[in-house]
């Protein structure tokens, strides 16, 4: 089998041969360091700029051998999901396996072609390194091993949430998006690294990281535990939350960010309602306290602070001036994005925490401010932004000329109104795309085709609306004219509606960032039109406080003024959500928790 | 002066003493002991103790994630550690159910191969260096450092490579790394008549080698040899071939073997296996270019990632014998239980203890390196 000749069992001679050796060069190797290999796994650099302290080198090391070290002067945002922590790597237990490079999110971490460091004992401390971009001794060594794309332990890619075709969709209000099955879900779970920086970007800073966790576990009861610790808006924020978190996700530097909305959806379409309604009660207080709140607004801040103060016993009316509660998130959103049904799933189970909700109330007209100040301890104004902005463009006081919000009431509420044959819109944010989009469902139910204009002064990228509501409009047939600034409505001789001049718009801003519009006469176009719809936002409609009482509080901007607990220049009003902060729901909610904190101290300090 | 209580103690009249090879002793790659006991030359018994390089890996593997193991495992052979890497990997595919795709393997089989050559270098050196002939070894070591070179290029690595993740290889070949392959194994060929002279046909090792260390096959099979050391038994086995994994089966080589049974055997088959190592090379620098695709199958976030509960065996031919891995898992993030059934825990316990007693003392660490044992491999 072998190739030697074994039978001859060798022979004294042969290793003579090697004499030959004697006139060939010696193999050596150089004292001083020789350059390492272009994939090297040296000391660590880190590029402090891409690096957001998200930990997850931390998490994946299997020495424990990287600290996450508090860095002063180091700017944290947690809107934009920055931490001012750095990795630091303690080299006696670092192995060089470079797995923090392969799973950085932002890509920051590299390993480089450095590789000598001695030191003396007294110096052992320099084993403990805080890299940054110039390497362990600051001599800028190239990167050796850095993160490759075929080689990334980060999966970039959301799983594509399932919704119906625009054909399908556009002719009614059915719900859009089908929400995540199980299997989705679970792959969407286990794409998150557990950085934590959606709870720090939250308003109400929801656990995000432990709910995710959970329905990967596959126990959604304890996900559904985890949002109902600090949301009562579930399932409102389930589907139409603005998600500051995934905006921080730090899979999202350089991918898709998890879909933690979506997610929670899941968890909360998953759970049986009153399983839900379990979960969410517990912890609530036995004994009541005997102390009587008001809340004046059904939205989410009102009531996420009604749900607070009665699961702590006290005895909470809320008084909702429309038929139903739920605030903006039913009489603004349409029932496309959040059907009702959601709604009134998230307010039976504030109402069986044993706050009362009374609709079709309106304070100032059927109950006075005064009488409901005798009759409680505290009263919280939660209003809610219900006008519509006026563009007080020429003859925008035509009866054609509506507010969006008042459309999307008017939807709400099944009253029926004249739906146009041909649209206009003025605004470029989420409501302005709701209403072009319910009225584009209408058209279709009654004309069979969809005839809607959105005019904004913005460039169609920087629209003030979610992409995907912009992508979702364009799908269902909505034209969109970026960059028009209205300039008035047409009317014709017999006195009709026939159209919106808009100018082009040159710039929004002057040089000190305030609105001042500059348009390019130029660039005028009449979109026909036989309605058109202003939607630039909206405002609070205060005037129930009554002139005495608006004359004492202190106001701000045109908003009331809160201290740091949403209290009021009176002691006895709080005032929470869109009406103090600006339309957010997530805001809203996390508004709803503050206040209610606030009052309950002042309740119990009273009680004492 | 003497305790008051003390009594003499009359040791029975005996030529026998213990002598105490290791626990650093050039019989061995390792911290290794040997107690022989020696009648004059004569070994009359010995006791293997494997304790002095337990680091506890399989029960450090059942406290990390799936893949964070990756860097332990190579730990277990230093000299060889490729097969731990692709073994375990290949343990974590088969229950994740994960194909590799086939770039990967093909890129894995290089590097066993690499690591195999180096290996054997290693156990040359090492053989002849335990006859009193230290030139092999100082050539042995720094041809082997030449395949480090390329292990360095290709993984940032030169001795924990840590390379290989369940779902195939953790980066692509260099640009141009095949052609310094085929550079290397040009120049290593070209270097195997020098060992043949100074070594293989070198009448002084083949008279030290012959006759010393001998294991029939029965007894090899009794005490679970494998790899190399059983090939040298006439029993014509070899993992790659009759239970092929990876890409083994669409590669030309022969399996060699001998039939003494004793160190010269060994180290012959050894030498034999060099050259067809050197033969899959060459296939697989010939074939890489042409296998295009992805390095790595997609695997899911490490860090949120559950095996489905089962247990596998995988096994692979390291440079020492069959090399296994049993990996349990009870559906969670990490391993329920790993065992690594190393064959250096056979050769460098039962079959050492037995083959040393009855040798000469001179021949004790010849046969202890001739068995290619890996001390951490022992205990693990």
């Amino acid at each position: 089998m072998s190739d030697i000749d074994y039978k001859d069992r060798g022979s004294l001679l042969n290793p003579l041969k090697s004499f030959a050796f004697f006139g060939r060069p010696a193999v050596t190797e150089a004292i001083e360091p020789r350059p390492a290999s272009d994939n090297y796994r040296g000391f660590h650099v880190n590029d402090w700029t891409k690096c957001v302290g998200c930990s997850t080198c931390q998490k994946v090391c299997d020495n424990a051998a990287i600290t996450m070290v508090r860095i002063p002067g180091l700017i944290a945002d947690p809107v934009k999901g920055i931490r001012d922590e750095r990795p630091a790597i303690d080299y006696g237990r670092c192995c060089w396996c470079g797995l923090c490079v392969d799973i950085c999110p932002t890509g920051s971490l590299a390993l480089s072609r450095e590789y000598v460091h001695t030191c003396v004992d007294a110096e052992l401390d320099s084993y403990f390194v805080l890299p940054d971009s110039s390497g362990m001794h600051g001599q800028h060594f190239e990167k050796g091993w850095a993160k490759t794309a075929d080689a990334d332990l980060v999966d970039l890619d959301r799983q594509k949430m399932p919704e119906m075709e625009p054909e399908q969709r556009i002719g009614n209000f059915a719900e859009m998006l089908l929400g995540y099955d199980d299997q989705q879900a679970l792959l969407e779970a286990s794409r998150c690294v557990q950085c934590g920086m959606c709870h720090d970007a939250c308003p109400t800073h929801m656990h995000a990281p432990e709910y995710i966790r959970a329905i990967w576990e596959g126990k959604l009861e304890e996900a559904v535990a985890w949002i109902y610790q600090t949301n009562p808006f579930a399932h409102i924020c389930g589907r139409v939350c603005t998600r500051r978190c995934e905006d921080a996700c730090s899979i999202g530097h350089r991918g898709e960010p998890i879909a933690i909305r979506w997610l929670k959806r899941y968890a909360m379409d998953a759970v049986p309602h009153e399983r839900v309604k379990q979960i969410a009660l517990a912890g609530k207080v036995d004994t009541p306290t005997g102390k009587r709140v008001a809340i004046i607004g059904g939205g989410p801040a009102g009531l996420t602070a009604a749900f607070d103060l009665a699961k702590k016993g006290h005895a909470v009316t809320v008084f909702e001036a429309l038929a139903e509660p739920g605030g903006m998130t039913r009489w603004g959103i349409p029932e496309y994005r959040l059907p009702y049904d959601r709604i009134d799933r998230d307010i039976d189970v504030i109402r069986s925490a044993g706050v009362d909700i009374r609709c079709n109330v309106r304070i100032g007209q059927d109950i006075t401010l005064d009488q409901l100040r005798a009759g409680h301890d505290a009263v919280l104004l939660a209003l809610g932004l219900q006008q519509g902005r006026q563009t007080r463009i020429p003859h925008s006081e035509h009866e054609k000329v509506f507010r969006a919000v008042d459309l999307l009431n008017k939807i709400t509420a099944n009253e029926p109104f004249d739906v146009p044959h041909c649209a206009v819109v003025i605004g470029g944010g989420n409501v302005a795309m709701d209403i072009a989009r319910s009225l584009a469902r209408l058209q279709k139910q009654q004309y069979g085709q969809v005839n809607v204009v959105v005019t904004a002064l913005e460039e169609q990228q920087h629209f003030m609306a979610d992409p995907d509501e912009i992508k979702e409009a364009l799908e269902e047939g909505i034209v969109i004219r970026d960059q028009c600034g209205p300039q008035g409505c047409e009317i014709d001789a017999a006195g009709k509606l026939v159209g919106l001049k808009t100018w082009k718009v040159l710039s929004i801003f002057d040089e000190n960032k305030r609105f001042a519009p500059r348009y390019d006469e130029a660039g005028e176009t009449i979109h026909a039109c036989d309605t058109v719809i202003e939607a630039i936002g909206q405002s609070a409609d205060t005037s129930l406080l009554g002139d005495t009482l608006t004359e004492a509080l202190e106001w701000n901007r045109g908003r009331i003024k809160v201290d740091a607990d949403g209290r009021t220049s009176e002691a006895w009003l709080w005032s929470a959500g869109d009406m103090v902060n600006g339309p957010d729901v997530v805001h809203a909610v996390a508004d709803g928790h503050r206040v209610a904190t606030s009052i309950d101290a002042v309740l119990m300090e009273q009680k004492k | 002066m003497r305790p008051e209580n003390y009594q003499s103690v009359n040791h029975p009249p005996s030529n026998e003493f213990e002598l105490f090879f290791g626990p650093n002793h050039p019989g061995i790659e390792g911290n290794y002991a040997l107690k022989v006991r020696v009648n004059g030359d004569e070994v009359t018994s010995a006791r293997a103790d494997g304790g002095y390089l337990h680091r506890g890996f399989e029960k450090l593997m059942e406290g990390r994630l799936w893949i964070q193991n990756i860097a332990l495992v190579p730990r277990i052979c230093v000299p060889d550690p490729v097969p731990m890497e692709v073994c375990y990997s290949l343990a974590i595919e088969e229950l994740g159910g994960i194909e590799v795709p086939e770039r990967a393997q093909w890129i894995r089989v290089m590097q066993l191969e690499l690591s195999r050559i180096a290996a054997h270098l290693f156990t040359f050196g090492g053989h002849a260096a335990t006859t009193g002939m230290y030139t092999p070894m100082f050539w042995g070591i720094a041809d082997r450092d030449l395949i480090l070179d390329l292990f360095e290029e290709l993984s940032g690595g030169r001795v924990y490579h840590i390379f290989n993740i369940p779902g195939g290889v953790r980066r692509d070949l260099p640009p141009g790394y095949l052609d310094r392959v085929s550079k290397t194994l040009d120049y290593i060929e070209s270097r195997l008549p020098d060992y043949d002279n100074l070594l293989f046909t070198n009448k002084v090792f083949v008279h030290r080698a012959t006759g010393v260390g001998v294991l029939n096959q029965e007894q090899a099979l009794e005490w679970a040899v494998t790899g190399p050391n059983l090939r040298a038994t006439g029993l014509d086995f070899d993992v790659r071939r009759d239970d092929p994994y990876l890409v083994y089966d669409q590669i030309e080589f022969d399996v060699p073997v001998e039939q003494a049974g004793d160190a010269w055997a060994r180290a012959l088959v050894r030498r034999s296996e060099l050259k067809e190592s050197l033969r899959i090379l060459r296939q697989v620098v010939a074939k890489l270019p042409s296998v295009g695709g992805p390095i790595r199958a997609p695997i899911p976030n490490p860090l949120a990632w559950n095996l489905p509960a089962g247990d596998v065996y995988t096994r692979v031919e390291s440079s020492k014998g069959e090399l296994a891995y049993y990996v349990v898992s009870n559906g969670g993030d990490k391993p329920y239980r790993v065992h690594v059934r190393g064959p250096s825990a056979m050769h460098a316990v039962q079959v050492l203890e037995n083959l040393v007693t009855g040798a000469r003392i001179e021949d004790v660490a010849q046969i202890m390196f001739s068995l290619d044992a890996c001390p951490p491999e022992v205990d693990r």
